[in-house]
């Protein structure tokens, strides 16, 4: 091709992309305000990551901040802390995933064999109630419940003659109770899922089953499991995909000086040395080095759950 | 459907005792979901002492409403409530107003340059700027304290965006949108004659999720407020519930009255807040299976 030729291409090009353009004007006015609101909230402080390699002065702001290298990032590397977070990380982590997993399945499974509608519905909508909660609620329920001193649980041990026990306040137990606490607020709602993927198994199928002397056990096992099997899967390796990612809100209310041993994790670890400490460069430096861990773990464990089952969240 | 399967067989044995085994199961989990919430709300209306020693099971004992009287001399729950009420109603309003604004184009196919847009949008939900650059960002821009920023920070959930958007691509079909555009309508008339009146599934999806969400947060409160005047009410209820039971566990001799008094206040100050949620909540949970169900439909 000659440069003569090429020229008006190009021209016609651009004209068309213009044209397109124009023709949804109203379009990019309706996506001003959202752009907006990402550029404030999300692009600008993405800007502010690289006080993560600076030491971080008050007076002279983001930008004027002197380098320091990656000297944060070994900081926390070679800390005290950085084992111990991790290990919490990873333990709270995956004991909720282990204990709060199967809790929706079950449930789905015994609330699609009643046989009344109405029941059926109702018992549903009570089960999504604790879901509702705030997590401040959920927290002070918990306190009052399990108190050492006060607590409902210790005042019946002790009516029936045993030692109270300081569930709040024991290293030992605060896994069990922030994993148990999640299970008994969201297990009803996460099962809402199954439920309608048990819907969706083609009725036909149980009726074979019945032709061929299926008892209802039976059916469930051979007919609805199989049928939600590539749901759990699913969802099952997505969630493995956050592993790392776990929220600050709960285990920050239910830290204290007893149990932070083993409640101290990163995100709270970030809000710690961030917030309390003013900390700033180093607090950033952990939590780019949790965001990075999450985006690879979530990027790959997208990827498995592509390539089995044909389904990613992108 | 099982049901009407189920029906064929009605009087076998085994079908009964399989009926009753799941009956007791489902006995047993409503018990364990309700029973907690149930102990709460007749505490609050006992006699503290009575609670703390263990003796209120079932029905309240030594009838008391000091704690509620309590929360309703002082202030703190009443601005908490009044605070919390503008922050959700305006709230929620921004968010819709913001997650619609960008679904609808995005929903487009005829948007140029959608792929690209969408990777911006799609692109925070994975990487973020972290809560001290957030923090030192929006501080920076006059935002901390200020009021707006309870109306604003986390307003647009990307998610929700997507919800949305693959909402109204299923709902409006493309031969729409172009028997509007032979009519004469452009795209601003098109999305407030057409799309906004269909849109009504979705608004009541994100209206629930977004007035919960707000009602319910305490973490832009606890980052950006000083105020106390500007509290949320969860602010209030966490100095209640949480930061005043750390110190009490710590064995200090306060005098025995006040410490019962406390516990009044604590139970009543859960039932207090979760009031418009047990008003409200029959007419809202239709809505909730259609929430999840529109959510996961991208499958």
């Amino acid at each position: 091709m000659t440069f003569s030729t090429r020229t008006p291409t190009l021209t016609r090009k651009s004209h068309l992309v213009w044209r397109s353009i124009k023709r949804s004007r109203y379009l990019y006015l309706f996506l001003l305000p959202a752009l907006a609101y990402l550029i404030v909230f999300n692009y600008l402080p993405m800007y502010g990551i690289q006080i993560a390699f600076k030491y971080y002065s008050p007076v002279k702001g983001i930008l004027g901040s002197k380098w320091i290298g990656l000297d944060n990032f070994e900081r926390f590397f070679h800390s005290y802390y950085f084992g111990r977070l991790i290990k919490n990380t990873l333990v709270l982590s995956f004991y909720n995933l282990l204990a709060g997993f199967p809790f929706p399945i079950l449930l789905a499974l015994i609330f699609n064999e009643i046989k009344n509608q109405r029941t059926k519905k109702l018992v549903q909508t009570v089960s999504y109630v604790p879901h509702f909660i705030s997590i401040i609620v959920l927290v002070g329920i918990l306190n009052l419940f399990f108190s050492q001193s006060t607590g409902l649980i210790n005042a019946l041990r002790k009516n029936l003659g045993m030692e109270p026990v300081g569930f709040l306040n024991s290293p030992g137990l605060f896994p069990s109770m922030y994993v148990w606490s999640g299970v008994w607020q969201h297990a009803g709602w996460n099962a809402i899922i199954y439920i309608a993927a048990l819907t969706g198994i083609d009725p036909q199928l149980h009726e074979a089953a019945q032709m061929d002397g299926a008892t209802r056990l039976q059916r469930i096992w051979h007919v609805n499991i199989p049928g939600i099997l590539p749901t759990v899967i699913i969802l099952f390796i997505m969630e493995i995909g956050r592993v790392m990612n776990l929220g600050f809100e709960k285990i920050y209310l239910m830290q204290n000086q007893m149990n932070i041993e083993t409640s101290q994790v990163i995100s709270t670890f970030v809000y710690e040395t961030g917030m309390l400490n003013m900390d700033y460069g180093f607090s950033t430096a952990v939590d780019i080095f949790n965001n990075v861990i999450n985006i690879i773990l979530l990027l790959t464990f997208n990827q498995i759950a592509k390539r089995v089952g044909d389904y990613s969240l992108f | 459907m099982n049901a009407v399967i189920a029906r064929k067989k009605p009087g076998s044995r085994e079908d009964r005792i399989f009926d009753a085994v799941i009956f007791v199961l489902v006995a047993l989990v409503m018990l364990i979901t309700v029973y907690p919430l149930y102990i709460v709300v007749v505490a609050s209306f006992s006699a503290p002492m009575d609670v703390i020693s263990g003796k209120v099971w079932i029905w309240p004992s030594g009838f008391n409403l000091e704690g509620y009287k309590r929360i309703f001399a002082n202030n703190d729950i009443l601005i908490g409530y009044r605070n919390t009420l503008v922050y959700t109603v305006l709230g929620t309003l921004v968010s819709i107003v913001l997650t619609m604004s960008a679904a609808y184009p995005l929903s487009r196919s005829k948007l140029y340059g959608r792929n690209a847009v969408m990777f911006l949008f799609a692109f925070t939900m994975f990487f973020r700027g972290g809560m001290i650059p957030t923090y030192l960002t929006l501080k920076g821009m006059g935002l901390y304290n200020n009021l707006a920023v309870m109306l604003l920070f986390g307003a647009l959930s990307v998610y929700n965006v997507i919800v949305a958007r693959t909402f109204l691509q299923n709902t409006i079909p493309n031969e729409v949108y172009e028997a509007a555009e032979v009519d004469g309508s452009n795209d601003l008339q098109t999305f407030f004659q057409i799309v906004l009146p269909l849109s009504m599934p979705i608004l009541a999806v994100l209206t629930l999720f977004y007035a919960v969400g707000i009602w319910n947060n305490y973490f832009t409160g606890l980052i950006y407020l000083k105020d106390r005047s500007r509290y949320p009410l969860q602010m209030f209820l966490r100095e209640i519930l949480v930061t005043q039971a750390d110190s009490m566990s710590d064995g200090l001799e306060a005098d025995m009255n006040k410490m019962l008094v406390q516990e009044s206040v604590k139970y009543g100050a859960i039932v207090i807040s979760s009031v418009p949620m047990i008003i409200l909540y029959p007419f809202l949970q239709k809505f909730f299976v259609k929430g999840v169900m529109i959510g996961a439909i991208k499958g």
